[in-house]
């Protein structure tokens, strides 16, 4: 038994470095108990998200009673389109005319993070990988999702990234504490990284903590019932536990005379 | 029970017979009394059997086999349909739960040699049993209509292009169309929750049918049948119900937490029970990066990969399968269990377990990766094959060379 869960632990570990498709992910400290940092995500993607991806398999009122929101704050402030409380959350946009745009359909993001490895650390690091590219149609590209056909519709909030040399953290001084700073293509492994070029409505931090409430609520999305899932998982175990010992026991009265 | 029957009993025996049947198979039933911990996985596979069967009904009730609506009513399952959650994830976590079971059941008469005379029939049950289930779970991984589905389908059908002159023509009837599509979804459909089931079912009851005719053999491999008291019974058997039902029921429960641990807290299983890109709709223009099989059909994709050819793969994947079911006949040894046989087999036997472990495991993982680091994955894959072969191909010399230990009259160990 130990033998199967020692598998199963190797295998869970080994496929976490296989779904990051070679660059860096950022982890995403996923909290799915975080009302409010839930609550601010589906704000955000209302907001930014929503005019192109849909979120096609989840219903406003089932967010709206997972997250606490009441049903007319919901409809006058989330729910842009007018859709009716229990619809599902498609979009307007037709796929044949978003293809035109953007050369790719923008995807429904029900799932995305499900798809992007089980967890949230691929969209973390994607939704904070995009810089400046002149070459490409709408002037970004990402290096989490090389020449994505998705224009960087936070640029307002974070501001514009630019690849190149600059200073990056080699670690801390051990007497004063202080962080040691080194451009990027100096090191012993030269490399060219992201930085801010242009200052955004909000701080890096800021937009960090957006970002994160935004894929914690597609966490969320990927599976309401995850959180339930894991309570009512509890019981079952300690039922299982509980139910053990009668079992032991009988088993052991019945067998105490067989030799 | 037969002397002091109730009049409904009696009434019922004299037209059917119950209490013969229930006899025979369960309170008069001998089983020999050293069962080990092997012996709990052919109860635990049929628990996982029932588990399918039951939640599968209640799945198809909101399941829509289209290739329009498919994807969509999976997801619907799992977030409207009342405790739909629970249901799929049942399901979905116990394909896993049923292979492993049935994976060390099957190790389990490798290890003692159940297989062996007189009980060669229960093993080509169990061997069907065995096929029938893997197009179960292939046909079924194709239901959510996923991308993984999609391409995993595509691979295995494209298969059988590979047999010379009807190739395409068959894999053009099996798919129903000229590539996977809506049609293909609903025949795996039907396939998966009326056939195939029917027909595991089946062999199921061949299965213990046989193995109650015969007996069932242990861990010593020693006829209890030999040693009788003056009734008949024989010394070292104990009857099913109840010494082994309640014996089976710790097992179950213990079984049981650890389903309920992956299923309630792992129910993706780290992407190897529902993989990642199973999340996408399916999609016939855009082919996944990796295409990987479900981890339990790994061992046999592996060999199929090993070989640069699609025929000859093809062949061997087949042979790795169809050789299973020979084993009564290669194993020439005078002995039953491990425990008595010489040292080749003793050394052999653990060796092919693992070799059987990394092959499944390479079945999972892009072949040109390299296995903790120090190994081509495809070289690996080579050589695991040629020893999944040697293994039973020479098997007829060295269980008869080897020199083997005396078998005590009686079981030894037991409780």
């Amino acid at each position: 038994m130990k033998k199967v869960i020692a598998l199963f632990a190797l295998m869970a570990s080994s496929l976490s470095f296989a779904a990051g498709g070679g660059i860096h992910l950022d982890e995403h400290k996923t909290d799915l108990s975080d009302t409010a940092s839930l609550q601010r995500g589906a704000q955000t993607f209302m907001n930014y998200c929503m005019g192109c991806h849909s979120l096609e398999h989840g219903r406003f009122n089932r967010i709206a009673k997972d997250l606490d929101i009441p049903e007319e704050l919901m409809q006058e402030n989330l729910n842009f389109a007018g859709k009716r409380f229990g619809d599902l959350m498609s979009i307007a946009m037709r796929t044949e005319d978003s293809k035109k745009w953007f050369g790719a359909t923008p995807p429904d993001l029900t799932l995305v993070t499900r798809v992007r490895g089980g967890d949230g650390d691929w969209l973390y690091t994607y939704l904070r990988s995009f810089y400046e590219d002149t070459s490409r149609p709408y002037g970004v590209n990402n290096a989490a999702f090389k020449d994505v056909g998705m224009p960087h519709v936070l640029a307002g909030l974070q501001g514009m990234q630019k690849k190149g040399c600059a200073p990056v953290s080699i670690g801390y001084d051990s007497l004063t504490g202080t962080e040691i700073m080194a451009d990027s293509c100096e090191l012993a492994e030269p490399k060219e990284v992201l930085y801010l070029a242009e200052e955004g409505q909000l701080s890096p931090k800021e937009y960090d903590n957006l970002v994160y409430d935004l894929v914690n609520f597609l966490v969320y999305m990927s599976e309401p019932i995850a959180l339930e899932r894991e309570r009512l998982g509890w019981w079952v175990l300690l039922f299982l536990v509980i139910f053990l010992v009668p079992v032991y026991l009988l088993n052991k009265e019945y067998w105490k005379d067989i030799h | 029970m037969s002397n002091q029957k109730n009049p409904i009993m009696g009434w019922i025996d004299d037209r059917l017979p119950v209490t013969v049947t229930y006899e025979k198979h369960m309170s008069k039933y001998y089983a020999p009394k050293n069962f080990n911990f092997w012996y709990f996985f052919g109860v635990l596979s049929m628990l996982m059997l029932v588990n399918q069967i039951l939640t599968g009904i209640w799945l198809t009730m909101n399941f829509t086999p289209s290739a329009d609506a498919a994807f969509a009513s999976v997801e619907y399952i799992m977030r409207d349909v009342e405790w739909g959650w629970l249901l799929r994830y049942l399901h979905s976590t116990g394909a896993t739960f049923f292979f492993i079971a049935i994976y060390l059941h099957m190790f389990r008469a490798v290890l003692y040699g159940s297989y062996q005379k007189p009980r060669e029939l229960i093993w080509l049950f169990g061997m069907g049993i065995y096929l029938a289930l893997m197009a179960e779970a292939f046909m079924g991984y194709v239901l959510p209509w996923g991308q993984m589905s999609y391409w995993g389908a595509q691979v295995i059908i494209s298969l059988f292009g590979a047999i010379p002159v009807i190739g395409d023509d068959l894999t053009t009837w099996i798919r129903g169309d000229f590539l996977i599509s809506g049609a293909t979804l609903n025949r795996f459909f039907a396939l998966h929750v009326i056939a195939v089931p029917l027909v595991i079912v089946a062999l199921v009851v061949l299965h213990l049918l046989a193995l109650h005719e015969v007996g069932s053999n242990n861990p010593d491999g020693v006829d209890i049948k030999k040693h009788k008291d003056e009734n008949g019974v024989p010394l070292d058997g104990v009857p099913f119900h109840p010494f082994y039902t309640v014996h089976d029921m710790v097992g179950i429960v213990v079984f049981l937490m650890v389903f309920c641990s992956v299923m309630f807290f792992f129910p993706m299983g780290g992407g190897f029970m529902l993989e990642y890109a199973n999340f996408e709709p399916a999609n016939g223009l855009k082919t996944p990066e990796h295409i990987a099989p479900v981890w339990y059909f790994g061992a046999f994709y592996t060999i199929l990969r090993a070989i640069p050819d699609k025929l000859l793969g093809v062949i061997a994947m087949g042979a790795a399968i169809a050789i299973l079911f020979v084993l009564p006949w290669l194993d020439k040894s005078p002995v039953k269990s491990i425990r008595y046989k010489g040292l080749i087999s003793k050394t052999l036997i653990p060796v092919f377990g693992v070799a059987f472990a990394i092959l499944t495991w390479l079945g999972t993982q892009p072949s040109d990766g390299y296995f903790l680091g120090m190994i081509n994955n495809t070289t690996l894959a080579r050589w695991l094959t040629a020893f999944y072969f040697g293994y039973f191909l020479l098997m007829p010399f060295y269980t008869r060379m080897e020199k083997t230990k005396p078998v005590p009259e009686r079981v030894t160990g037991g409780h």
